[in-house]
């Protein structure tokens, strides 16, 4: 299939067929569970039959419905968190890269404080003394990744601030709003689309994992990182309840990471000799 | 086969993989101890021709039909080991740019002696002995000690020598030179010019050399083949080529090469109070000293050259007018009025009347901005025009500039080298300007270009009074231009006065070392000057 004027691969397309079928489940979740996600409809862990095509849980809820609401809460998290870290870690990174040196160099060192503590321990720390919510899992969690956007942001962003439209801009009297975000931000767009995806992978697994470990959505609410933990037991007496959530998890994380990778090499693409001629 | 053809190259046709024709029915043939130039504009497939002699074409292009035989072995029929037994061996190649084909991280001796120990043609004893002595052939200082630093820690010109040595350590019996001058100053041009010479004449290798400058290959060739859009336009001895060519396009390409017709207007006789004046100043990066002591005066309708080598303090000077660099002691006055040091303290009006048009329209301009805002953005900063008002005056600089009003909603990239250029330059005028300081604007251009550049350089000058202050190392273009001339060296001022006093008799040295280091379109010019 074409698109762009490219041939885009099946690995793609097969990762935004995923993608978009994820992102549907989120949005009309509400109205398409077959039962209420929230309510004991069945026995504890029963398999998979006509009834409840996913089994049942720990304390008998329809798993099908569980994922279908979760859906909405796993990614709608992850997807706000890394919309939030983005607008902070890219506004940083280029002030930080016309913003001067001594700048430059505060800036970079205090995000290389946070880069020596993982996110996932300093989540831990912070979720634990504020309580977790919603609010709270969010701004933690985009404020931590956004250090790392921080870095790629910067780097893109230096390289283009040292081309000489720059200094035509500055002469011209303009200010730094107009600098950064027209002058340098659409010349970074092509990196940074590719390392959204990627953060935005990281950010999912990050809500997973502290929902797993009982920091991140509290229960009821479904999300998928908090039923892989009431249902983790379960694997010990060989009943699969555990597997279908973990199984979301891992394909929405492998269907980004293929886009993304489709969205890489279309940046690296040789085009320089042949532009020459 | 004629017996004295060592490369033969029949109906060549290359083609990028868009289906796009780069190279069409070229054929050609070399004799042992032969030099042949290819001469063409960027586009004309000079280089893509050189790559093709060696069996290859670059990424995105593919050697579509023809033959590429070499003393009678067809390069495309041998596969790709059979040809890299050719490469390095039978067949070598120099780049323009030797800083961007070294290998940073490999010491020179290495990367020289790479295709022997390769070839397995000699031990690495050998090999390094050899290129030891080539590099000093090739008069470097002290060889061996040179041999063994990286490319960063080398001079341009010496790294353009390395790459010679690298050339001829197999003893080819073909060299293909790519433009092996064009990056570098003329002064050292002309060095590493009559070093090329002397190689082919020591080793009695055959060469093709590719240049876009008649001057220059006049100086080397025995024939030239002139090229154009992928298709040879003429061929022939290198004196009738250059004498009496009988295409109409080789006679625009000589006849452009003439620097005898000045463009530009005579400038009053009193030309009232200057518009820019410098006066003493002194300028530098971090404590240390690039300019030194530098005076002129502007006026209106002027054009000052500011020429020297690289290092001179040219584009240093640009900064510290424009303000990017405020400068270390000394003043600069516009209209009589000092200008603070720092474009920071200079007010929107003060910022406009100064123009700046760098040497790359690549990187001067925006690249994801549409012409549209790169000119309509100063318009309607300065002038507060929006709306119809603001199209239709973006629509006449364009047209003032020799665009045509449907450019506007084209992005750089989409334009040819020569646009962007007349795009940056109606960025400039948007301002409405009194001065723009032009930094090497046709430098990255091919002839026939920059001399268009120039000619709506000096109607706009000529239409609006504009004062220019001409940074290049060009003196070709200085006597077609510059009513004045300020001679750098090493940010010292050497002359500064009208331009045909400045290249009179009595001259300074360094000054008549750039005026004959230009190269002449006629052969022996290089013996002349080298004696």
């Amino acid at each position: 299939m074409a698109l762009f004027g490219t041939r885009v691969p099946l690995t793609a397309l097969f990762g935004a067929a995923v993608m978009a079928l994820f992102i549907l489940l989120a949005i009309f979740g509400p109205w398409i569970t077959p039962y209420p996600p929230d309510a004991t409809v069945g026995k504890t862990w029963t398999g998979p039959s006509a009834e409840f095509w996913l089994g049942t849980d720990n304390i008998g809820r329809d798993i099908l419905s569980r994922i279908i609401a979760g859906a909405q809460t796993t990614i709608g998290i992850a997807l706000v968190t890394t919309v939030l870290s983005f607008t902070l870690g890219v506004s940083a990174g280029i002030f930080a890269s016309v913003g001067g040196q001594w700048l430059d160099n505060l800036m970079s060192r205090v995000v290389d404080m946070f880069l020596s503590v993982p996110v996932l321990i300093m989540a831990l720390i912070v979720l634990t003394a504020l309580g977790s919510s919603i609010p709270t899992l969010i701004l933690t969690i985009a404020f931590l990744d956004s250090t790392r956007v921080f870095l790629v942001a910067r780097a893109v962003a230096v390289d283009v601030a040292a081309r000489d439209f720059l200094d035509v801009a500055r002469l011209r009297g303009e200010r730094m709003p107009w600098i950064m975000f027209h002058e340098i931000l659409p010349n970074a767009m092509p990196p940074l689309i590719s390392e959204f995806g990627l953060r935005f992978c990281f950010n999912f697994l990050y809500v997973a994992s502290l929902s797993f470990l009982g920091l991140g959505v509290q229960p009821p609410q479904a999300d998928w990182g908090g039923m892989v933990r009431e249902n983790g037991q379960a694997i010990a007496f060989g009943i699969l309840a555990p597997i279908w959530p973990a199984l979301a998890i891992a394909l929405v994380t492998v269907a980004v990471n293929l886009v993304v990778d489709w969205l890489l090499s279309r940046n690296v693409k040789p085009s320089g000799a042949s532009a020459e001629l | 086969m004629s017996d004295g053809n060592i490369l033969e190259i029949r109906n060549l046709r290359i083609e990028a993989l868009s289906g796009q024709v780069l190279v069409d029915d070229v054929s050609l043939e070399l004799r042992r101890g032969e030099v042949l130039g290819l001469i063409g504009e960027s586009g004309a497939g000079k280089s893509t021709i050189a790559l093709a002699a060696m069996g290859y074409a670059r990424a995105g292009c593919r050697i579509a039909g023809g033959e590429i035989r070499i003393d009678g072995t067809d390069l495309r029929g041998i596969g790709p080991e059979g040809r890299q037994g050719y490469r390095g061996m039978r067949i070598a190649y120099v780049a323009q740019s030797a800083a961007a084909s070294f290998n940073p991280a490999m010491r020179l001796i290495d990367q020289i002696c790479e295709s022997p120990l390769r070839h397995r043609q000699m031990t690495r004893a050998e090999a390094e002995a050899r290129a030891i002595e080539l590099l000093g052939k090739l008069g470097l200082p002290e060889p061996a000690k040179l041999a063994r630093k990286y490319p960063h820690e080398v001079s341009g010109g010496q790294l353009q020598r390395a790459m010679a040595a690298m050339a001829v350590i197999g003893r080819p019996d073909i060299l293909v030179f790519d433009e092996p001058t064009t990056a570098l100053d003329v002064t050292t041009q002309l060095e590493v010019l009559a070093l090329i010479k002397q190689i082919i004449r020591d080793l009695h290798t055959a060469a093709l050399y590719i240049t876009h400058d008649l001057a220059v290959v006049a100086q080397v060739a025995d024939r030239i083949m002139v090229l154009r859009g992928g298709k040879m336009v003429e061929l022939g001895d290198a004196e009738q080529i250059l004498g009496t060519p009988e295409q109409p396009y080789t006679a625009a390409l000589v006849a452009e090469r003439d620097h005898s017709r000045p463009l530009m207007s005579a400038l009053p006789r009193d030309p009232g109070p200057p518009v820019l004046e410098a006066v003493g100043v002194d300028a530098g990066y971090g404590g240390g000293k690039v300019l030194s002591q530098v005076s002129f005066r502007l006026h209106r309708g002027e054009t000052l050259a500011v020429v020297g080598e690289s290092g001179s303090g040219k584009s240093t000077l640009a900064k510290v007018v424009t303000g990017l660099l405020p400068q270390m002691a000394g003043e600069l006055r516009l209209d009589g009025r000092p200008l603070a040091p720092g474009y920071r303290q200079r007010d929107a009006d003060v910022l406009r009347r100064i123009q700046l048009v760098h040497q790359l329209p690549d990187m001067s301009l925006n690249p994801q901005h549409r012409l549209a805002k790169i000119i309509g953005r100063p318009l309607a900063l300065y002038s507060g025009a929006s709306g119809a008002v603001l199209q239709r005056r973006i629509a006449d600089l364009l047209d003032l500039v020799g665009l045509p009003a449907d450019f506007a909603d084209r992005f750089p990239p989409q334009l040819s080298g020569g646009q962007k250029q007349r795009v940056a330059i109606a960025r400039a005028l948007a301002a409405e300007p009194e001065i723009i300081i032009c930094d090497e604007p046709t430098s990255a251009l091919d002839q026939l270009i920059a001399d268009d550049i120039l000619k709506l350089l000096m109607r706009l000058q000529g239409d609006l009074g504009l004062s220019y202050l001409f940074i290049t190392h060009d003196l070709g273009i200085v006597r077609r231009i510059a009513h004045n001339t300020l001679v750098l060296l090493k940010g010292e001022t050497i002359a500064l006065g009208p331009t045909a006093e400045v290249f009179a008799e009595p001259m300074h040295p360094y000054t008549r070392r750039l005026l004959v280091s230009v190269p002449e379109m006629r052969k022996g010019w290089l013996e002349e000057v080298m004696a």
